[in-house]
């Protein structure tokens, strides 16, 4: 059911320079997971791995942000239904200038406002607060209706995790976007196969995901999600469409533990923690992976 | 007597007009959209039943309809906020406040987005539509939601006051309200504060606090009492949270009894927050919860309903005169 990129609309893909410089950010969210996790020492290594390339390609390409100025009204929003996965986007968010590293070092500490899932209320640079599964596309629905009413532009991204598929008010928000033509929103399903309890085909299947998601009204588009030139291609060719009235659903396909084989074979990794030789170890597979792939 | 039936005779619409307490909403809303303030209105399939049909009709821009999925107006309504807008839902506070309890604690109050929560016809004012539609526990839900402001206003005008009052205040507000076919108690104007109740008037014996649908009946009680030689006073306790801690002290210092009337669970709402500041401060007063007694409450029309479980005038004040002895 995925809609191929008809020829009119094919943006440019980035260049050779961009692309490095967003594999660059994946290994670094990777890599800073690690390092975060051993100061938490518990967190969600293999969430974060599989959307490193989604979070380096938003972050990095796709959205309109301003340097230092997290709050920048016309800037592009990014919420997260997976919210475990935000100790992968605090990195980010320092590089961005919203919090100085010494804040991001403090990762979890008794007063710190970096937490497993991301608080809007605390953390400069976060859209959205997120934690409980299946209202972030609701959130981001409300955004571009607040947009609209006050005639600003801007686009919303939502990364929804597989798993929260089973989510009930994830289909009320999918149902609303279409019906409200927000063609500024734009989810991405990280589909990795995994949650908590095991496989999401196992626990509660979620196929035909793409046939689903196109029957609710959105346009729907299928791409590798560890493939940054071709994740960074179809969001430029997404913002140069004339066609906006359209929400759109991004399934990308992942690897639950991208990066660290280990991670990638053993689902228990969904939740855990590394001890610091096995934390060296994988940083130096990250290492490996980044420069071949 | 064969022929179709006339179309004239399919009243639903015209019934909810009849409902003048809730024209104040959207009144209210479509004022402060002409005074430039950023409101947006949505509902989940009821515009007919809280009136904000009209809003949409003269500002189809800022009016977003959900359709049944209330969990998603809320949270939405959360990302409305969090652009700068000042979004007002409505729907059944027993929908509202049960179904979307986890998405107005953490997308509204725990991420401090100034989101207006409209639950209308709460309590047992839906009547025979069934136990599933009365809102007996949203004040107690909703009450224990931090940084969440709740408040359940008497009648159409002070509600209006209310609304417009929101625009200063920086908190998300819970504002519970009836089926809009309350009695006006405030028919020479309201001079309406967030957390100051209106004190009708004092009494050595006994003070009524009442909230929301309850101060019109509990005003007829008070007036009857006082007629009959009673030192009675009454308290208008319009905002539950935060609860005017001094009210209720001042009462208690200077009544014997306190007596909370409230259309709702006799536990944790009106009556569990005035027990909190008595019980604390050591209060000698006695407090009497008078409400819905932690049962679900029967089906029946509203009336017959209020009667039954003493929340009209008369039942009120019988409660009083029993506590007096």
């Amino acid at each position: 059911m995925a809609n191929p990129p008809t020829p009119s609309n094919i943006a440019s893909p980035p260049d050779a320079e961009r692309i490095a410089l967003l594999r660059d950010r994946a290994e670094f969210v990777r890599l800073e997971t690690l390092r975060l996790i051993q100061i938490a020492k518990v967190g969600h290594y293999s969430s974060v791995f599989s959307c490193a390339e989604i979070f380096a390609t938003l972050y990095y390409d796709a959205m309109r942000l301003k340097r230092g100025e997290p709050q920048w009204p016309d800037r592009d929003r990014f919420l997260m239904g997976k919210g475990h996965a935000a100790v992968g986007l605090y990195p980010l968010l320092v590089d961005w200038g919203f919090f100085s590293k010494e804040v991001l070092d403090g990762y979890t500490r008794l007063g710190n406002p970096l937490g497993d899932h991301p608080d809007m209320r605390k953390v400069p640079g976060v859209d959205f607060s997120s934690g409980s599964i299946g209202h972030a596309l609701s959130g981001g629905l409300g955004m571009v209706l607040g947009a609209r009413a006050a005639d600003r532009r801007f686009d919303v991204y939502v990364l929804l995790g597989d798993g929260e598929m089973q989510e009930g008010q994830v289909w009320e928000a999918a149902l609303s976007a279409a019906h409200h033509k927000a063609g500024n929103l734009i989810a991405i399903v990280d589909r990795n196969g995994y949650q908590l309890d095991g496989q999401v085909d196992d626990i509660i299947g979620i196929e035909p995901l793409a046939d689903k998601w196109a029957a609710f009204g959105w346009r729907v588009h299928e791409v590798d999600g560890h493939d940054v030139v071709a994740l960074a291609t179809l969001l430029r060719q997404l913002k140069a469409e004339a066609d906006r009235t359209r929400p759109v659903c991004i399934i990308a396909k992942t690897s639950k533990g991208k990066g660290v084989g280990y991670m990638e074979t053993e689902p228990g990794w969904h939740l855990g923690y590394l001890a610091p030789s096995d934390e060296a170890l994988a940083a130096e597979e990250i290492k490996r992976g980044g420069k071949t792939q | 007597m064969n022929g179709p039936i006339d179309t004239n005779s399919w009243q639903y619409r015209q019934i909810n007009a009849r409902a003048p307490g809730l024209s104040y909403l959207a009144n209210a809303l479509i004022d402060l959209v002409e005074e430039g303030h950023p409101v947006l209105a949505g509902t989940a399939d009821l515009q007919y039943s809280n009136g904000l049909v009209r809003f949409a009709q003269r500002f189809p821009e800022r009016f977003t309809q959900f359709g049944i999925s209330e969990q998603n107006m809320v949270s939405a309504a959360a990302g409305m906020a969090s652009t700068g807008a000042m979004p007002f839902i409505a729907t059944f506070a027993s929908f509202l406040a049960l179904l979307c309890c986890e998405q107005i604690r953490t997308d509204v109050a725990y991420s401090a987005l100034p989101v207006r929560l409209i639950g209308h016809h709460a309590g047992i004012s839906l009547g025979f539509y069934g136990t599933s539609h009365h809102a007996t526990e949203d004040l107690a839900i909703m009450r224990s939601i931090a940084d969440l402001t709740v408040v359940a206003p008497a009648d159409g005008p002070q509600l209006a006051a209310a609304v417009k009052a929101s625009v200063n205040h920086t908190q998300p507000i819970y504002f519970r309200i009836g089926r809009g076919q309350e009695p006006v108690v405030y028919d020479d104007g309201v001079d309406f504060q967030f957390g100051k109740a209106i004190v009708h008037g004092e009494g050595s014996d006994l003070t009524i606090v009442a909230c929301g649908s309850m101060v019109h009946p509990s005003r007829e009680a008070y007036r009857a009492l006082r007629a009959a030689g009673k030192s009675v006073g009454l308290i208008d306790m319009h905002t539950i949270k935060p609860l005017d801690t001094k009210a209720v002290l001042s009462a208690a210092a200077h009544s014997r009894f306190v007596l909370t009337i409230e259309e709702h669970n006799i536990l944790g709402g009106l009556g569990g927050a005035v027990a909190e500041i008595l019980a604390e401060a050591g209060s000698p007063a006695r407090l009497i919860r008078h409400g819905i007694r932690d049962e679900y409450s029967l089906i029946a029309p509203p009336t017959h309903l209020y009667k039954h479980y003493r929340l009209d005038a008369a039942g009120i004040e019988a409660t009083v005169l029993e506590a007096l002895g």
